[in-house]
């Protein structure tokens, strides 16, 4: 593990990742059962981004377990969805965007020059907090990506994209009219066929900005059980600004305020007893 | 931590994408195009064009008595042309942009008025001069004449009046109106005071862009305003008299295949006064854009 | 008091609603112009249509105006005119729409405002002086080039038109391009698209509409061309073939009006008529696709 980080770039702390110490970088004792187990899928060490000269993201340390639920939560602008971003890298597309700092997937370095970004982003689907199906058929959405990576064959693409599809648990729902236009689907429809679409190029990291915050409660309740189903194969980072979702869904919470990380710690304990006076009080409600 | 060690350097596996490449090299190469079309037209014109422009050129009336092949005559056609059409369809343009965007309830007749403005802007120049020839020139017994003319491009002119203005209008926040309303001003008098005001940058600008159709225009010109070049005896007499205009006597030249440096010389004033057109709406634009920003 | 309220409200409604109908009037002037441009190309074009024959005026090869048996067959312009409107869009939409693509999507700002005003230039640019910058660039290169005897002929007509269509293909489909939202593209990147293929398989298909309606405004802009062909094109009637010299429906019309008598003259007022009929198609098209772009994002 440590052979692996041994290029990091901004910062040296590479010997807490496997034994963690600081408390603010890790989920803390009470789970000592599940640690055991438990894999970091991502890493992100001393993470600074600036837009111009604003600095979003202030030395961000942050790990998040494989098939476990993140979530990040925060005011409005506290830097959670960029945070989000720049795990697979969606805010290069970005004018004036600058970040240091290391993020890795699996032990590699996602920022490294050489990295494919799309490849990068196969294997880190989104998500986004406006269900944004393209104008084209149910099935051609989903089949989208693999074509794009190259899968041709009509039998591959069918069973891939039904596979998908139920995934997202939307299967019943479409099953008799694959070929009509997403565009007719309710916005709750049409959020699970955006997971279906992530889910179709096989991505293992999953990150979800908002997914439920533009859906009604229905839709919503619907991609929380998926969630859990999801975090089965999958990892599965979600920013949320509903405290309660966060509490229902998520293994771990990360608490971000003004591009600082405050506290990140297992759900339960962040929600029950908070170590940072600011974190209790935005849980208990007193700003945000 | 094997699966770790199995995926990592898979990142940096970059795929080959031929059609990629392919699609960008032709986007750069149709980019590069365009612009080489458009430099080698310009700076030719200009190399062939700029030698012959001189005062003489520009002061004087094609005579072969006088020996002189000037382009004045063209110029103040051309000019008579301008005016009297922007006098014609400025006005109704205008109107008619206002009633749309302030009055007309959205329905069938604010579609067909849409409607038939799109097709006004559709119709080739050509037609237009076939047209302003039987209406103009022989039913209302016009003659070809610059009024003739005048009239014929006032009509190929609206759409983009009315558009452009209509346009304007529309970026001018609701609020404006709502403020005047409510303050007992009544609608005519929040129009004069405040809208028209507010959009007359659009207005001008539209008023640019069709002094540039018309000073491109030739097509429509030649069955209407005819092809006249003698220096206008009276100021408004002139109105009544065929006269070409600069495109139609470029065209004329190059017809004849004859005098090609003339043409040139028509040519380049041609392109100047299209740059000239393009920058000042531009910045008229630019001005608009400033003057409704951090309102809405 | 309350009555010279009332009256005075009186006298402001009255000007009120003398200026609605003037402002009425004023944008009834299009449909009035419409319909007045139509009727008048129908009775000066019309009666001769019937007079010549509708078979053998839209179908005969032959034209003849001024031989002791005048024959006045337009099929040889018409299909001149199709020739050359479709030369022109082969050759000119791709280009267009790369270019059109380079400016939405991958050119850097500056450099975008630079290409902008180009293009904006190249649409000011008056007929004439393409026609004029064919006659003395494109014809003898054309000649040169296919060692042909005269280059006037319909492939330098081609590449003139094709040459200006590209303004109006670039600029409404960099506008139907930019209106693509942009949350489209983030969702293709998301999956791991490059940036080539979310252009290609997203953007443009999202804005297909719009690149319709510029590939179709150029067919009118290209259909209806007049004084830049008539420069280049040898106007002579024949058959379209590539190198041959063709005349044009429009290029028809111009070059026998300052002679023709009058039932020629009201001949080819009959071409213009079928000019007209054609584009009449086209803009009705454009507004239908229009409308059902316009209906997409609801």
């Amino acid at each position: 593990m440590v052979r692996l980080f041994s290029q990091t770039r901004t910062i040296s702390r590479t010997a807490e990742i496997e034994v963690p110490t600081s408390r603010q970088t890790e989920p803390s004792r009470q789970d000592d059962e599940l640690s055991a187990k438990k894999k970091i899928k991502i890493s992100a060490r001393g993470l600074n981004l600036y837009y111009g000269d604003n600095h979003a993201l202030k030395g961000i340390d942050l790990d998040i377990f494989e098939n476990r639920v993140t979530a990040l939560i925060g005011p409005s602008g506290c830097g959670k969805s960029t945070f989000l971003k720049t795990l697979n890298r969606m805010n290069d597309i970005i004018e004036g965007v600058r970040i240091e700092g290391d993020v890795r997937l699996d032990g590699e370095d996602i920022y490294a020059p050489k990295v494919d970004v799309t490849l990068l982003r196969k294997r880190v689907g989104m998500v986004f907090q406006k269900p944004n199906p393209f104008p084209m058929s149910i099935y051609d959405n989903v089949a989208f990506g693999p074509r794009i990576h190259g899968v041709k064959s009509k039998s591959k693409l069918d069973e891939l994209v039904e596979r998908s599809i139920r995934g997202a648990a939307l299967w019943d729902e479409v099953k008799d009219r694959l070929k009509s236009s997403a565009m007719g689907l309710s916005g709750g429809q049409q959020q699970r066929l955006c997971i279906a679409r992530a889910l179709a190029v096989d991505p293992q990291v999953i990150l979800m900005d908002e997914p439920t915050s533009a859906l009604d409660p229905i839709s919503t309740m619907k991609i929380e059980e998926l969630m859990s189903e999801l975090k089965k194969k999958y990892t599965v980072a979600i920013v949320t600004h509903n405290m309660q979702q966060a509490a229902r869904i998520s293994d771990y919470t990360a608490f971000f305020l003004v591009g600082e990380m405050v506290e990140y710690t297992n759900t339960e304990k962040l929600f029950s007893m908070p170590d940072d006076k600011r974190t209790e009080d935005y849980i208990t409600g007193r700003f945000g | 931590m094997s699966n770790a060690e199995i995926s990592a350097g898979s990142l940096t596996k970059k795929r080959l994408r031929l059609s990629d490449n392919v699609l960008k090299g032709l986007i750069w190469a149709s980019t590069i195009l365009t612009l080489a079309i458009l430099a080698g037209i310009v700076i030719y014109v200009f190399v062939q064009g700029l030698p012959s422009l001189s005062w003489d050129f520009l002061s004087t009336a094609p005579s072969e008595l006088k020996g002189t092949i000037g382009v004045l005559p063209m110029i103040i056609n051309t000019l008579y042309i301008v005016v009297i059409t922007l006098l014609i369809s400025t006005p109704v343009g205008i109107g008619a942009a206002i009633y749309l965007s302030e009055y007309a309830k959205k329905g069938k007749l604010v579609k067909l008025i849409e409607f038939t403005t799109e097709i006004l802007a559709g119709i080739p120049s050509i037609i237009y001069g076939l047209f302003g020839f039987v209406f103009f020139c022989t039913f209302m017994q016009l003659q070809y004449s610059i009024i003739a003319g005048a009239l014929t491009l006032s009509i190929m002119v609206l759409p983009t009046i009315i558009r452009t203005t209509q346009e304007s209008l529309k970026s001018v926040p609701f609020s404006y109106r709502e403020g005047a309303l409510g303050m007992g001003s009544t609608r005519l008098h929040t129009i004069r005071t405040i809208l028209l005001p507010c959009a007359l940058p659009g207005i001008l600008s539209a008023v640019i862009l069709s002094i540039g159709r018309i000073v491109g225009e030739s097509a429509a010109l030649i069955f209407t305003a005819g092809i006249g070049y003698s220096m206008p005896q009276n100021l408004l007499g002139h109105v009544s008299s065929s006269g070409a205009t600069l495109t139609v006597q470029l065209y004329q030249y190059a017809m004849r295949g004859e005098k090609l440096g003339v043409s040139f010389g028509i040519a380049a004033v041609l392109i100047i006064i299209v740059i000239v057109i393009n920058f000042a709406a531009r910045m008229l634009s630019k001005r608009l854009a400033k003057k409704t920003e951090g309102v809405s | 008091m309350a009555d010279s309220l009332i009256r005075a409200r009186r006298t402001k409604n009255r000007m009120e609603r003398v200026f609605e109908w003037i402002f009425l009037i004023c944008a009834c002037a299009a449909i009035l112009s419409v319909v007045v441009i139509t009727a008048y190309m129908l009775i000066s074009g019309g009666p001769a249509v019937f007079k010549v024959g509708i078979g053998d005026f839209l179908f005969g090869t032959e034209w003849a105006p001024t031989a002791s048996d005048p024959k006045f067959g337009i099929l040889p312009m018409i299909l001149a005119s199709l020739c050359a409107t479709f030369g022109a869009i082969l050759i000119g939409v791709p280009i267009g729409i790369f270019t059109s693509i380079f400016l939405s999507k991958m050119a850097p700002k500056r450099a975008a405002k630079f290409l902008k005003s180009a293009v904006e230039l190249l649409a000011g640019i008056p007929s004439v002086v393409y026609g004029l910058i064919g006659m003395i660039i494109v014809v003898p290169a054309v000649a040169a080039i296919f060692n042909l005897p005269t280059g006037a002929c319909l492939f330098s007509a081609i590449i003139v038109l094709a040459i200006m269509i590209l303004p109006t293909v670039i600029s409404i489909s960099e506008t139907s391009i930019r209106a693509v939202p942009g949350y489209l593209e983030e969702a293709s990147l998301g999956l791991g698209a490059t940036k080539i293929q979310t252009i290609f398989k997203v953007v443009i298909p999202a804005a297909r509409s719009g690149i319709i309606t510029s590939i179709v405004l150029g067919v009118g802009r290209a259909i209806g061309e007049t004084m830049a062909v008539i420069m280049v094109a040898g106007n002579v009637v024949n058959l379209p073939e590539l190198f041959g010299s063709v005349r044009l429906m429009t290029t028809g019309i111009v070059m026998e009006m300052s002679y023709a008598d009058e039932f020629h003259k009201s001949v080819l007022f009959a071409i213009g008529l079928v000019l007209f009929v054609f584009i009449m198609v086209i803009n009705i098209s454009v507004n239908t696709v229009l409308k059902k772009a316009s209906k997409k994002y609801e």
